[in-house]
């Protein structure tokens, strides 16, 4: 029970010093550029709480329960088991954390409030959430593929930096035959993705199944993976968008 | 009060909803395909119900402050006022916006340079370089990419230019490096991309983009606000391979100078 107390309170720390900086950058413009009052000042430090201890329960919790499950499972089909097995898990790995990244939920739901607010959307809550869905689902079908692509990749030997130019050829192509309206939201989707929960699942992944082949370097290989992650999202946002 | 708790209840349940599915895939692999039983059952649930409460207070939080804060910034800094502007309809140009680029910087610096994840990055690229790049250079190095990034992403929301316009020629000269750049260091260098944009300053940098982009004139949320993340994404690539190739390239040159004094 101390251990977990102490674990908790460097997370809290963690979250703190995530959250500090950007706290400070925006005190010192209110106060000495702009010379305004916050409205809501109470509301605003009662949200930052709320975040605050959102991040530290969210990444202690992660590390309570699924990050050592994930690892563990990683390591597993990466040393043993077959292809099969290992590239269902790689893709159900991918698809998985991407539906619970905190970052792209809120993002989505922005997204879907101003597709509304501009008109691209009827208002209707169940329309918003709709929209807030797909966009979310085909970042993680995308982000599934990537992993499972990443992973032949490591298998096979394939150099990271062909499968980087094949893809952004891919985006290339696509963007003018994609409605401008997505694709602000397409190229921004994969930084959004590519965070706290999808990033050590999907490396753990990566490096474990690059220590248990011979000839692949865990550092080189291993990582990857996550700029596969932030590529995949961009191409398939843009189809969704040309799509819709 | 009751529409407060109603908003927490509502996200709560939504939340539960999207941590289901990675906890059933890890639980269903771990029983089936594995045939293992869990260890320690009650830490991961304990772990299961800390993660939905995190995430929804996380969720809570960001609609009570970072989105609305972001909103503000971006509108308190193009008010027609505090642009010194005659009247609300003066003519305006992209260079009457210096503070939004001074805002945007800082936010991005400030941000990325005590990141955690860019620390731990910096610690193995300096291993895998064998020396030749300093952990507190490359975090510099990256910190400046992901300032320049957002900088460049509120200058395009405030100049109307279109995103692949910077995008795709930023990804041609990356192209350009990697073939350049050390190759131990090139997979490292795309990851730094990734690990800049924490969960923390997403949300910021997209309410302050559509802030900007629905208070400047003549400028649409849904088209020219967003992509300030994705430019945030590819700066630092450019500026850690930009970095391991003056490392590289100081290395040999120290060494050619001292084959020299050897030989003479």
């Amino acid at each position: 029970m101390k251990i977990l107390l102490a674990q908790f309170f460097i997370s809290l720390i963690h979250s703190l010093r995530d959250l500090t900086p950007i706290v400070a950058v925006i005190a010192a413009f209110q106060l000495l550029v702009l010379g305004q009052p916050i409205p809501n000042l109470f509301e605003m430090l009662w949200g930052m709480l709320l975040v605050l201890l959102g991040m530290t329960f969210f990444i202690q919790g992660l590390k309570l329960g699924l990050f050592p499950i994930g690892e563990s499972l990683a390591w597993n089909f990466a040393a043993k088991g077959s292809l099969t097995w290992l590239l269902i898990f790689a893709f159900a790995l991918g698809f998985g954390t991407t539906v619970a990244e905190p970052a792209l939920i809120a993002v989505a739901n922005e997204t879907a409030k101003v597709a509304i607010a501009g008109g691209w959307l009827e208002n209707k809550p169940l329309a918003q959430q709709h929209y807030a869905y797909g966009l979310r689902l085909t970042v993680a079908l995308s982000v599934g593929c990537a992993v499972v692509i990443g992973v032949l990749r490591i298998l096979l030997g394939w150099p990271i930096h062909h499968l980087i130019i094949f893809g952004y050829i891919g985006v290339v192509i696509m963007t003018p035959i994609a409605p401008p309206e997505i694709i602000g939201i397409a190229y921004d989707s994969g930084g959004v993705t590519t965070s706290t929960i999808t990033v050590p699942l999907v490396a753990a992944l990566g490096i474990g199944l690059a220590s248990s082949i011979e000839g692949r370097n865990p550092v080189t290989d291993g990582f990857g993976m996550i700029a596969l992650a932030s590529l995949t999202p961009i191409m398939f946002v843009m189809a969704y968008g040309a799509l819709l | 009060m009751t529409a407060y708790y109603l908003s927490l209840w509502s996200t709560l349940l939504s939340t539960l909803t999207d941590v289901l599915p990675i906890t059933f895939i890890l639980l269903v692999f771990q029983a089936f395909v594995l045939r293992r039983r869990i260890a320690n059952l009650t830490k991961v649930i304990l772990g299961f119900v800390l993660v939905v409460l995190g995430l929804t207070f996380f969720l809570e939080g960001l609609e009570r402050a970072l989105f609305p804060i972001g909103k503000l910034m971006a509108q308190q800094l193009t008010t027609p006022e505090f642009l010194g502007l005659a009247s609300a309809d003066a003519e305006r140009t992209w260079r009457d916006y210096g503070w939004v680029y001074v805002f945007a910087f800082t936010i991005g610096f400030a941000s990325s340079i005590a990141e955690p994840s860019v620390m731990a990055v910096a610690i193995k690229a300096s291993e895998v370089s064998g020396g030749t790049i300093q952990p507190d250079g490359l975090r510099v190095a990256i910190a400046l990419g992901a300032a320049i990034g957002i900088a460049l992403g509120a200058f395009r929301i405030v100049a109307g230019i279109p995103v692949q316009h910077f995008i795709i020629p930023g990804y041609v000269l990356v192209l350009i490096q990697t073939w350049l750049a050390p190759r131990n260091i090139v997979a490292l260098a795309y990851d730094s991309g990734g690990v800049t944009t924490s969960t923390v300053t997403v949300p910021l940098v997209t309410a302050l983009g559509l802030g900007l982009s629905s208070h400047i004139p003549g400028r649409n949320p849904m088209v020219d606000g967003f992509g300030a993340i994705a430019l945030t994404c590819l700066f630092p690539i450019m500026t850690v391979l930009g970095y391991a190739q003056i490392g590289q390239w100081r290395t040999r040159r120290a060494t050619q100078s001292g084959d020299e004094t050897d030989t003479s």
